[in-house]
């Protein structure tokens, strides 16, 4: 396989320019001509079909959901840089590459970071036009804050639903071209496999989710903005839909996928309460500006009621361990001390799975200091969250926070226009790998969806089509499409039809992800990893023999989806622990325990600098890695500390 | 945090299609604990179901952090549940006591289509954002964001009105089903900001034409919609609705459209 990043060269500032002034280009009254097919209706797929829809391109928008206002981007809270440097506080677009660069552990390319630096400006543009209520100051303009330990002013926010207000922009940007006719809308309906015919991407099959029914879309190309696979955890923060299915399909017919071992871990979720919790709920990042994380120093006293643990016996241990950054240490090293002192037997909480899994969240001091209503005009809408869920108030006890996989860096392997390793298949949002390196800067998502959807991809393909003229025209009686759809169809039966059923999907999905959270989660090594790669295959076995779906292939039937998204999360999981076995370094999201020094990452650059795109073989679990050498002319690698 | 574990009896309409009628049938949910939230009570219930050979009860859900407006059941006779401001989804078990016996049933309005139990179709309020609840501006020629100014407290109150997650509790617990709430908070939320000046007038008079061609009721003031709102959308936007729709046929020089469904 053949890895070509097709980056422009010379100055970084004026790369993507140049790569646009080579763009071939399709007349606007040829466009109509081509279909263009998107799955996914989150920032990225809603502003990619969007936006090519009012260019003319006759489009096809695929969801699996009711509508396409509900992707996932929605929950987005925090917000979305971008490099106005509206608070004059020396933000550049320079900057904002540097800082993202630097954020991703240098494992990202320089050219497609740049780009997105350069965008991030134009896309506040286009979504205040849109109507997004972003917080504006008392004279009238944007206001901004600082957010995930950025030293300047960078971030725009609607209140704490940014994603929502943005999603909703490129929505209701989606449905007007509905009503124009140039985009035709597919929700409930959910892609199973790609069409491939002459070794370009043609199309795709679905099911349609209401009626059960699987048919063929042909195309003359297809993008996906699927998202990401947090989901193959089985607890994460993604919503319940969220899967691999898309891109995992696509992975089979020959895109690479790249860097599959990055995935993020926030460190302020709600724990775990019991067996049957079927997500974890993300609180923000902010709540650590004031709260004091503690566990109780002895293990006699972790069932103790918080208030009846003397301050001498509360353990302090990121204020101890970091004194510099305390409670603001990053996001992985916050996790991973978490996890350390509840490896010891510290954590508290309820106990899962005969572990406390949970560390304390304390606003006491603060309240203390600043005054109840101080707190509570900072975090109110937080704490009334965490009641609502726990039923405790944070504002008399303190809260429990324990980590949850939250985003997942790796994805599609892509090149400078999005294209991925089969021609004609493009990924764009978190369903591709390029922008965010080894670990993604807070409020940076929104902007790399936006960025692809509205700005990157209506160009690129343009300059695919341009490039390729006249695709063969393929009918749905073709033996490739024929092929395709019967595919699906066996592969329906199949689940439908296990020859020992005895579980529902969950029961596996809990197993595979509990596999994955503790051998391939915040902390890794050698061992857990092997140990992981021999468990997978056995349990995955296990699930083609027993999984019991009841009901039929042909209706509304919920088990089958999620049945169907389980069996890809067992081979994507697999690739991971690949993955994540093969780098021999810590870097961003990917902590290896041989690698590592009094605490610290410890990154190998020398052996390392590179995208680990996987090609498949045929088979699970035998995939051949493929190396992408990643070079910075621009930002020199550096190690980072916090101690 | 104290933990109780619930028994309960639970009523759930069952419907196999949207052409079969329903019924209740009845479902015992054994030891509950008060910390899960609803939906994952009826994840332990369908998990029993399915292995058991039964056949699990249809109900939509996504994100369950009440943002992303997919879940939605009416519980005992209220849409998303005893709880103010809270989707069916952020909903805690420690909201019932143990013994209780809870009835659930689909959102009911002859403009949301039962699909399959309490899974309905919501594309008719697709269908009235598509008619005109946007504003009109092509990717790449928007002017640079800090030229128009907006008033501080006119972006705040836009922002109050666009909270809406889209869910349909609004429709399901209006006596006449109406869809007023949700197509005056995108209108109000539009209306408001100097970037929505444009195409005001149309707006109001396209959406509110679909709104009715969906079948959907009129607003007759009962404020239910309100009372179950998730996201506490006020009614006043439904009077500022109607003053839009008065100002629209005011200046109207182009006749109202209505498109068929």
């Amino acid at each position: 396989m053949q890895l070509r990043s097709n980056e422009p060269t010379g100055p970084i500032g004026k790369r993507w320019e140049k790569h646009k002034e080579a763009n071939k280009l399709v007349a606007p009254a040829n466009r109509r001509r081509y279909t263009v097919i998107v799955v996914g209706s989150g920032l990225a797929g809603g502003a990619a079909a969007a936006s090519l829809g009012e260019m003319g391109y006759n489009v096809k928008c695929f969801c699996y959901q009711d509508s396409p206002r509900r992707a996932h981007s929605i929950a987005a809270q925090g917000g979305i840089n971008a490099a106005k440097n509206y608070q004059n506080d020396g933000d550049s677009v320079y900057r904002l590459f540097y800082d993202t660069v630097k954020g991703g552990d240098f494992r990202s390319r320089e050219s497609n970071v740049y780009r997105l630096a350069e965008l991030s400006v134009q896309i506040i543009d286009q979504a205040v036009s849109q109507g997004v209520p972003f917080a504006r100051e008392y004279g009238g303009l944007l206001a901004n804050r600082s957010f995930g330990g950025a030293q300047v002013s960078r971030t725009f926010y609607a209140r704490g639903q940014t994603g929502q207000q943005l999603l909703l922009g490129a929505y209701q940007a989606l449905c007007r071209q509905i009503e124009e006719g140039t985009v035709e809308m597919f929700p409930r309906t959910e892609m199973l496999d790609l069409i491939i015919h002459d070794g370009r991407a043609r199309g795709i099959v679905t099911r349609c989710l209401q009626t059960g029914k699987v048919s063929p879309h042909i195309a003359d190309m297809v993008i996906l903005c699927t998202g990401g696979y947090g989901n193959v955890f089985y607890l994460s923060t993604n919503a319940k839909g969220c899967n691999c299915t898309a891109a995992w399909r696509a992975h089979r017919h020959g895109a690479a996928f790249a860097n599959p071992c990055y995935t993020q871990i926030h460190p302020t979720c709600i724990p775990q309460a019991g067996t049957y919790q079927s997500k974890l709920t993300l609180m923000s990042e902010s709540l650590r500006n004031d709260g004091r994380v503690w566990v109780p120093r002895k293990k006699e006293d972790v069932t103790k009621r918080p208030e009846d643990i003397p301050e001498a016996d509360r353990y302090y241990y990121l204020e101890e361990r970091y004194p510099a950054f305390g409670n603001l240490v990053p996001r992985d090293v916050a996790s991973r001390n978490a996890l350390y002192v509840t490896n010891e037997g510290l954590g508290v909480g309820p106990e899962v799975d005969g572990e406390r899994r949970g560390v304390y969240l304390d606003f006491g001091d603060a309240i203390n200091r600043l005054g109840e209503q101080t707190i509570r005009e900072r975090y109110g809408n937080l704490f009334e969250m965490y009641e609502r869920i726990t039923g405790d108030s944070p504002y008399k006890t303190p809260m429990r926070i324990y980590p949850a996989t939250h985003y997942t860096m790796g994805g599609l392997w892509v090149d400078y226009n999005l294209q991925t390793t089969i021609p004609g298949l493009f990924a764009g949002g978190e369903a591709n790998f390029s922008d965010h390196g080894a670990n993604r800067l807070g409020a940076s998502a929104l902007m790399q969806g936006l960025a692809d959807g509205y700005f990157v991809l209506p160009f690129t393909v343009g300059n695919y089509l341009g490039d390729v003229r006249e695709l063969p025209s393929i009918a749905e009686d073709h033996p490739d499409v024929r092929q395709a759809v019967a595919a699906v169809e066996e592969r329906v039966q199949k689940l439908m039809n296990a020859p020992d059923p005895k579980h529902a999907p969950e029961y596996f999905h809990r197993k595979l992800g509990r596999i994955i959270w503790t051998k391939c989660g915040m902390s890794r090594n050698k061992e857990g990893l092997q140990e992981a790669l021999r468990e997978i295959p056995k349990l995955r076995d296990q699930f083609w023999r027993e999984v019991k779906i009841t009901g039929a292939g042909a209706e509304l039937n919920q088990t089958l989806e999620r049945a169907g998204r389980v069996a890809d999360f067992f081979e994507l999981g697999e690739l991971m622990c690949l993955d994540a076995l093969q780098r021999e370094e810590s870097c961003g999201g990917h902590f290896r325990e041989e690698h590592e020094e009094k605490g610290e990452a410890l990154r190998d650059d020398e052996h390392f600098s590179y995208v680990a795109a996987w090609e498949w073989t045929g088979k699970p679990g035998e995939p051949r890695l493929n190396k992408e050498p990643l070079t910075f002319e621009y930002v020199k690698p550096t190690k980072r500390s916090y101690k | 945090m104290s933990e109780e574990l619930l028994n309960l009896t639970l009523h759930v309409w069952r419907q196999d299609g949207p052409e079969g009628s329903g019924r209740f049938e009845t479902y015992q949910a054994k030891d509950i604990t008060t910390h899960m939230s609803f939906l994952e009570m009826l994840d332990v219930v369908n998990e029993e179901l399915i292995e058991k050979g039964g056949s699990p009860i249809a109900f939509d859900h996504d994100c369950r952090e009440g943002i992303c407006g997919t879940c939605g059941m009416v519980i005992n006779g209220v849409a998303h549940g005893p709880q103010k401001l809270t989707t069916t989804c952020q909903l805690h078990m420690r909201q019932f006591n143990d013994g209780d016996e809870i009835w659930l049933e689909p959102w009911r309005a002859s403009g949301f289509p039962v699909i399959k139990d309490l899974v309905v179709d919501r594309t008719a309020l697709d269908r009235i954002i598509q008619a005109g609840g946007y504003i009109s501006i092509r990717t790449g020629s928007a002017p640079e964001a800090n030229e128009l100014p907006v008033a501080k407290g006119t972006a705040d109150k836009a922002m109050d009105a666009a909270e809406c997650i889209g869910c349909g509790a609004c429709v399901a617990a209006c006596p006449n089903a109406s869809a007023s709430l949700f197509t005056a908070a995108k209108i109000s939320h539009l209306s408001l900001l100097p970037q929505g000046q444009p195409e005001r007038q149309d707006r109001a008079r396209k959406m509110v034409a679909q709104m009715d061609a969906e079948g959907f009721g009129g607003c007759t003031n009962h404020g239910e919609c309100e009372a179950v709102c998730p996201k506490g959308v006020s009614l006043a936007w439904i009077a500022r609705m109607n003053r839009e729709l008065v100002r629209a046929m005011v200046k109207a020089d182009t006749p109202i459209e209505r498109r068929d469904r």
